[in-house]
Parts: structure tokens; C-alpha cells; sequence
């Protein structure tokens, strides 16, 4: 064997030794999530299920329906559970909808706000743009912790606590992250076209519309993926501005559903977990040439 | 950065910049800039919610010192700090380097390293709390399968702490990502070029690859550094309470606490001012300590 093909095997062990350490906790999510309650107790370490050919009925029971009081096999009877999807005491069908609610119309406000102040740093020249850049960027280095307090009083005098609006309305205001990624990548858009579509008669907002907007399409969907994931784990916003189980989102939502059990059902509990990361994973799975390195850091470069 | 801040070549006037800026101009001014002030203005209140903001002077600002909690999660924040961030940033570029490797599925690796660090820290919080349950979890059945007879992870007050940096360092798949294309930049040359003159890996790794992505290391740390004074929601559902003797109660907790248990929310503004202040001053020392150690091409 040739040193280098030595080399490369140890390498390939490494990453895989590696990406089962990272896979690890999510393996064990959806195996607990499929295994009766009576199963989850058991001291031996089982990522492969007890029962593999009662999969299909667990899953249902722990997701969907619930099972019914039953005795098992040694004549002892077991008491049942509500599925997670049909609980009676936590409405998880309602807090998807809420969060889809705030996800759409907080990712529309946040690409169309962030693409147009993105232009105004980036293709509008005027005097005062880099002192207002800077500004801009150093807002990033405000942390939400810091004006929670205030906010809350803020949102509070509007009419907004007890609604989804404090979730979702500042989203129409822009945000610097975005704002910076969608500037770098329209100043790799040749100048030159911008300056002929002036000669033709365009004004600003017909050359944001019609020419960049157009060209800068791969980066917008960054921007909506990116704050499609923001939204949806977005945890401290609802728990302050959120007080009534009705709006409640997913984030919070699974937070509320362990108190409710005083975190013991593990096969629920993992069960509910499963079903607020899966939609992000399968979004990551459709779009993860958007995160991995390529088009979405490109901008971040100097 | 040059050609923006020219004058020069100006051609629209200031009054369309702000037109298309407004925007965010309006937001950063009802969203940020009034609650920061509000907040300032807070901290020198008694403000329960209900009744008038009564102005009491420094008082908060004082009690602050004296208040041993604030020193427990100020240390607490720090030490995790401290642990996470070294530990994450070689774990980080050990992962990207390797991850960099010309292997078989490397795609796939990529995601399963990156995938961690999407999830919702909620989750991540439920996640871990049954990985570290003492009889029952991943961890310590998988020690016992070994012989060792695993702490009580969670419960254990020498080992809050350490479980928390375990499930921040679960989530490093985002700062890889920007090592990668860091690694994607470095010139091929330049490993000819050391290998000409006879480095060998530790040299080639040390003199060339670790120079060349040091501005991805800085931008992980500046942001990494902004984020850690903001741990929030993992620990919370982890450690209702703050955990076996307080060690895992962080900042953010402690000031949600007082403003939203307690309804202290004068003080609260007080304690938050402390961390923008300090987050400020952490991110200034970062980019005066980078003129020494970061490496931009050109300059």
C-alpha cells in the first residue's frame, strides 16, 4: 500500500469516527422517539430498537394517536399516553401554525426591507453612505438581552404583547447581517450595468427592480433560508412577548410541553423534539448548497 | 471600504441615500436606539411594571456590585466562555482541516458536522438533558459499556459547567463552515512554494494554513464572543433554576429572571447595560489584539 492511500484511509476513519460523534444525539432523538415508554427505561444502551418490527405502530402511538391503558405480556397493567400531535393539554398543530404565520410573513418583510437598504449601501452613491454603513454594522454588537426590558414596554404601549406582531413587524425594518451579505454580493454586480440601464431611462428603484433584484436572486434565497432558521429557533423573543398558550410557537412550544411532563416520557419528549427540527433539517437537506462554504460566504471575504 | 467612504465620487444626493436606507434607519430608531436609551434611563428607576418608574439614582448601579449573584453568573459566563470559545476554535479548524481532506462523501460528512448547529438551542437543551441522564442516557450507558460509571452529569455540581461546554461544542458545525471556505482561498502556491523550501506538515500547517484562515478565526471569535454573553436557552430548559449550587446560571438568565420572576426591571436594565458594556469592551480588545495575529492578503 502506497504511504498516501495509508494516509488517506486514517483521514476517512477520522471524519467518519467524527461525524458519528455529531450524528450521535439526533440518532438518539428518533430511536428514543420510537420506542414504547416501557422500553426507554431499560438500562442497556439501545440506539436499535427492542421491538424493530413494531416500529411502524410506536411511531404512530408516539406521534400521532397515543395508546390506550393496556396489560403487557407479564399480565401487568400499563397506563397509556397521549401521542404528541393530539394532546389534549399542548396544541402542537397550533403552535406549527403560529410559527408558520410569523415565519412567512417575517421572511417576506426581511428580504424585500433588507434587498432595498442593501441598495441604497451598495448602488445609491451618496455622501455620508460609509459613516451610515458603519453605524449599521455595529448594530450587530447590540445583543437582544440587552433591550428586552424596554422593548417589552415598547411592544406593550403598541397594543403587541398577547399577539404574534412583536415576532414578526420589526422583521419589515431591515437587519445589518443580511443587509452587509446582500451589499457584498451587489457590488460584484458590474457597475456598468446599472450606468446602461440609466441611459435607457431607468430611474433607482426601476434598476433595483428590474435589473438587480433579478441578478441577486441566489442571495436573497440566503437571506430567506438563513432567516427562515432564525425564526424558527428563535426562543428568548416569545417567551418574553408570548403569554398565552394559543400563540405560542414551536421553540417555545417544546419548551412548555417538557414542564408540562416534568421531563420524563423520553420517547414523547423526543418525539415533540423530532417534530420541531425535522422541517429544518429537511429545508437544510433541499438547500444545503446555501450553507456550505460557496455561494453563502463568499460575501464575508474582506 | 475605501471606495465607500470616498466623497468623491458622490453622485446622488444625501436625500435618496436616506430614502433608500430608510428602512432600516426607521427600525434601528424604534426598534434599538429608543429601547437602549429607555434602558439606560430604566436603570436609575424602581420599576415594577404597575406603578410609575420612581428615579432612585445609582442605586441599581451600586447594588449591582454588592449583589453576590451577579458576581456567580458574571463568573459563570466567563468560565464557560473561557472553556467554549479556546476549545471550539481548535476543534473548529481540526474539523475544517479535516473536512477538507479530498475523501470519499465528503458532502455528506459536511452536513452531518454542519446539521447540529441549525437546530433550535430549545431542542438542543431537551436533547442533551436526556444524552447526560444518569441512568438512562447515551452517555453513560455507553461508559458503562467500558466500565466507567459515568457522573450525574446534570445533577453533579462539578460537572454542570462541563456538560454545558460539551453541548455548545455540538454546535461548531457553523464556524467550520466559514474555516472551509477559508481553506478554499489559500492559494496553491503557497503550498508548493513551502514545500520547496522543505516545511513539513507541522511547519506548512503552522507558517502557512493557520496565517491564511486567521481571518475566519477572527470573525468565528468576534462573533463566537458576542454570542456567549447571550447563552440563554439551552441552559434554561437544562437547568430550571440554575443547576446544582447556581453553576450553570448564566447572564442573560439572571436579568431575565429579575425582570420577568421578579419584575425587577429597573435593576434588570442596570445588569443589561453591564453586558452591552462589557460585550462592547470584549469586542474592541478582540479587534485591537487582531492587528497582531490576523492576516489579511495584501496588507
Amino acid at each position: 500500500m502506497k504511504p498516501q492511500t495509508a494516509v488517506r484511509i486514517f483521514y476517512l476513519g477520522l471524519v467518519v469516527a467524527a461525524s458519528l460523534g455529531f450524528a450521535a444525539p439526533l440518532l438518539w432523538m428518533v430511536s428514543t422517539s420510537l420506542k414504547p415508554l416501557e422500553d426507554v427505561g431499560t438500562s442497556r444502551v439501545a440506539l436499535v430498537p427492542v421491538h424493530p418490527e413494531r416500529t411502524g405502530q410506536y411511531l404512530w402511538e408516539n406521534f400521532y394517536e397515543g395508546r390506550p391503558t393496556f396489560v403487557d405480556e407479564q399480565g401487568v397493567e400499563r397506563v397509556g399516553y397521549e401521542g404528541v400531535w393530539t394532546s389534549d393539554n399542548v396544541n402542537f398543530p397550533l403552535f406549527l401554525r403560529n410559527t408558520l404565520i410569523v415565519a412567512v410573513l417575517s421572511v417576506s418583510g426581511m428580504v424585500l426591507s433588507s434587498a432595498i437598504v442593501a441598495y441604497g449601501f451598495a448602488k445609491v452613491r451618496w455622501r455620508g453612505r460609509g459613516v451610515f454603513f458603519a453605524i449599521c454594522l455595529a448594530t450587530m454588537m447590540v445583543p437582544f438581552p440587552a433591550i428586552m426590558v424596554p422593548s417589552y414596554f415598547l411592544f406593550k404601549w403598541f397594543g403587541w404583547i398577547g399577539t404574534l406582531q412583536p415576532l414578526w413587524v420589526p422583521a419589515w425594518f431591515a437587519n445589518a447581517f443580511n443587509v452587509f451579505l446582500l451589499r457584498q454580493f451587489y457590488l460584484q454586480i458590474p457597475e456598468e450595468l446599472s450606468d446602461a440601464a440609466r441611459i435607457d431611462g431607468l430611474s433607482h428603484w426601476g434598476i433595483f427592480w428590474r435589473i438587480i433584484l433579478p441578478l441577486a436572486r441566489p442571495a436573497l434565497a440566503v437571506v430567506a433560508v438563513f432567516h427562515l432558521t432564525y425564526v424558527w429557533n428563535d426562543f428568548l423573543g416569545p417567551l418574553v412577548f408570548l403569554h398565552h398558550q394559543h400563540n405560542f410557537t414551536l421553540a417555545l412550544g417544546l419548551q412548555f410541553y417538557m414542564q408540562q411532563h416534568g421531563g420524563t416520557p423520553w420517547n414523547l419528549l423526543m418525539a415533540a423534539t423530532t417534530l420541531t427540527v425535522a422541517p429544518l433539517l429537511i429545508l437544510f437537506a433541499l438547500t444545503q448548497r446555501f450553507f456550505l462554504p460557496g455561494l453563502a460566504t463568499s460575501g464575508l471575504k474582506g | 471600504m475605501k471606495r465607500t467612504a470616498a466623497h468623491s465620487d458622490a453622485r446622488d444626493g444625501v436625500a435618496c441615500g436616506l430614502l433608500w436606507i430608510s428602512p432600516w434607519l426607521v427600525g434601528f430608531a424604534v426598534f434599538v436606539a429608543v429601547p437602549i436609551v429607555l434602558s439606560g434611563a430604566l436603570s436609575f428607576c424602581e420599576f415594577d411594571g404597575i406603578r410609575r418608574p420612581v428615579f432612585i439614582g445609582l442605586e441599581h448601579w451600586r447594588g449591582l456590585f454588592a449583589d453576590p449573584l451577579v458576581w456567580k453568573v458574571l463568573r459563570n459566563t466567563a468560565v464557560y466562555a473561557a472553556l467554549a470559545l479556546p476549545v471550539g476554535t481548535v476543534l473548529g479548524v481540526a474539523m475544517a482541516l479535516l473536512l477538507n481532506q479530498p475523501i470519499p462523501g465528503q458532502t455528506l460528512w459536511r452536513s452531518v458536522v454542519f446539521a447540529p448547529s441549525l437546530l433550535p438551542l430549545v431542542a438542543v437543551g431537551i436533547i442533551w438533558t436526556w444524552m447526560f441522564n444518569a441512568r438512562f442516557g447515551l452517555i453513560n450507558s455507553a461508559l458503562a459499556l467500558v466500565g466507567i460509571s459515568g457522573p450525574t452529569w446534570l445533577n453533579d455540581a462539578s460537572w454542570a459547567m462541563p456538560s454545558v461546554v460539551i453541548l455548545g461544542l455540538w454546535s461548531i458545525g457553523h464556524t467550520v463552515v466559514v474555516y472551509l471556505a477559508g481553506l478554499q482561498d489559500v492559494p496553491r502556491e503557497l503550498y508548493e512554494a513551502s514545500h520547496l523550501d522543505g516545511a513539513g506538515p507541522w511547519s506548512r500547517l503552522w507558517h502557512v494554513t493557520l496565517p491564511m484562515i486567521s481571518p475566519a478565526m477572527f470573525f468565528n471569535i468576534v462573533v463566537g464572543l458576542i454570542f456567549v454573553w447571550q447563552i440563554f436557552a439551552a441552559p434554561y430548559v437544562m437547568f430550571p433554576g440554575g443547576g446544582p449550587q447556581r453553576n450553570a446560571y448564566f447572564y442573560t438568565m439572571y436579568v431575565y429572571d429579575q425582570a420577568f420572576a421578579y419584575r425587577r426591571f429597573g435593576y434588570a436594565c442596570a445588569l443589561s447595560w453591564v453586558q452591552l458594556l462589557i460585550i462592547l469592551a470584549l469586542t474592541a480588545v478582540a479587534f485591537r489584539s487582531s492587528r497582531h495575529w490576523v492576516h489579511y492578503r495584501g496588507a
